[in-house]
């Protein structure tokens, strides 16, 4: 029986073959038939997971209270030394230099990514904005974000810092970080479904031990990871509860 | 039972307000008009377990609070309790996180040393397999704007 693994389709588009490579590597280590399925978006992704075709998911913070409470999946592992953190950004030409001067009726680039558009609302909240009085504009890049405040289109960018600190050195100096976040326990993790949760130890061992030899080594720099980290069944449910406590 | 704020610790002039707490007797506590500013994109995190009690705190908690982390862990939460905050707030969190619901609202905390810092609060209830076991409580940059309504507002809740 073959599994279906899928990732969060906010993955950075430089490691698209990394997550190939790494089910490549995950199928021989595990003796598992898994096929890798990457979506388009989160809706034919939730779609999909909603209707039981996945067993294994690099999912996005947003999404794992579903997977957990609604799914029954457990969690595995989190990149080491990773959490996601959003940035406010503007022109650099723009003369605000603090959320609580933005008005309202702005214009708001951001991203469908769900946990980095909650988080650049919460700190837009900061300055009297929410999504009664702001103009949001889907993009499907962070690049975008970027053309579209340079370009004068959009007032303030809702960026994933990784993404931001990964922009060219020339667009960066045509713009200017409002605020960044530190919040520092909001994270993507992988996480195995019920049709695997009895390898659910086993995979965990494989993974966590993975940065111990140089071909898996390169498997994670593929990624952009160095090391996987543990995520233990409370740590998922705190992260859930904090998660639920935002989306207020 | 929460033991009075130390004289010591406080930074400034300061008042003295002596807090009822609700099934937890009453504390003396010192404060002063200094306000810290909330940090720009950071969240202050804790739980509790049911009774109120501290077992978890982020940094963020800890640089506000201005209260060590062993100082905060096994307290009450309503260490952070300030004068100027009406009790009916209290109530109607309980009351809400007692209903298994989320409650929000906006709170002026009190720090070790007698100054304070408004927070948006929300709280929710840890269910773990079908019972509460405790609270998560996140608090976030709140908007000016709302600072300053509740400043009014909150004085008539008395």
């Amino acid at each position: 029986m073959s599994h279906t693994f899928t990732v969060s389709p906010d993955f950075s588009p430089d490691h698209l073959s990394g997550w190939y490579i790494f089910n490549t590597w995950l199928q021989r280590q595990s003796g598992e038939a898994i096929h890798l399925e990457m979506y388009d978006d989160f809706h034919a992704q939730r779609d999909a997971i909603q209707s039981n075709q996945i067993d294994l998911i690099y999912a996005n913070p947003f999404d794992a209270a579903m997977l957990v409470r609604e799914k029954g999946f457990l969690p595995l592992v989190k990149a080491a030394d990773m959490s996601d953190e959003a940035i406010i950004a503007v022109s650099v030409d723009n003369a605000v230099n603090d959320i609580s001067h933005l008005s309202a009726g702005i214009n708001v680039a951001t991203t469908e990514d769900p946990d980095v558009h909650m988080i650049g609302m919460i700190m837009l909240e900061a300055g009297n904005l929410d999504a009664s009085n702001i103009q949001t504009h889907f993009h499907n890049s962070y690049v975008l974000i970027a053309k579209s405040l340079i370009q004068g289109k959009a007032d303030v960018g809702i960026f994933l810092a990784e993404a931001y600190d990964g922009l060219s050195n020339l667009t960066k100096k045509q713009l200017k970080i409002l605020v960044r976040s530190q919040i520092g326990v909001i994270h993507h993790s992988l996480m195995i479904g019920p049709t695997l949760a009895h390898r659910q130890t086993e995979f965990q061992q494989l993974l966590l031990a993975m940065n111990n030899d140089e071909k898996g080594k390169g498997v994670l720099n593929s990624l952009g990871f160095d090391a996987w980290v543990k995520v233990e069944g409370e740590e998922m449910e705190f992260m859930i509860d904090l998660m639920d406590t935002l989306s207020i | 039972m929460l033991s009075d704020m130390n004289p010591e610790n406080i930074i400034g002039d300061y008042k003295e307000a002596v807090l009822h707490l609700y099934g937890d007797g009453s504390r003396k506590v010192f404060y002063t008009d200094i306000e810290t500013p909330y940090p720009d994109g950071k969240l202050i995190v804790s739980t509790t377990d049911k009774a109120g009690v501290i077992t978890h705190v982020n940094q963020s908690f800890i640089e506000m609070s201005g209260y060590t982390e062993e100082e905060l862990i096994g307290t009450l939460h309503s260490i952070l309790r300030h004068p100027d905050m009406p009790a009916v707030a209290f109530k109607d969190l309980w009351d809400t996180v007692n209903r298994g619901e989320k409650w929000q609202g906006f709170v002026k905390n009190l720090r070790k040393d007698g100054g304070y810092y408004w927070v948006k609060a929300t709280v929710i209830p840890n269910i773990r397999n079908g019972q509460v076991v405790g609270y998560t409580s996140v608090r976030r940059k709140p908007s000016r704007t709302k600072v300053n309504e509740c400043i009014q507002l909150y004085p008539t809740l008395f």
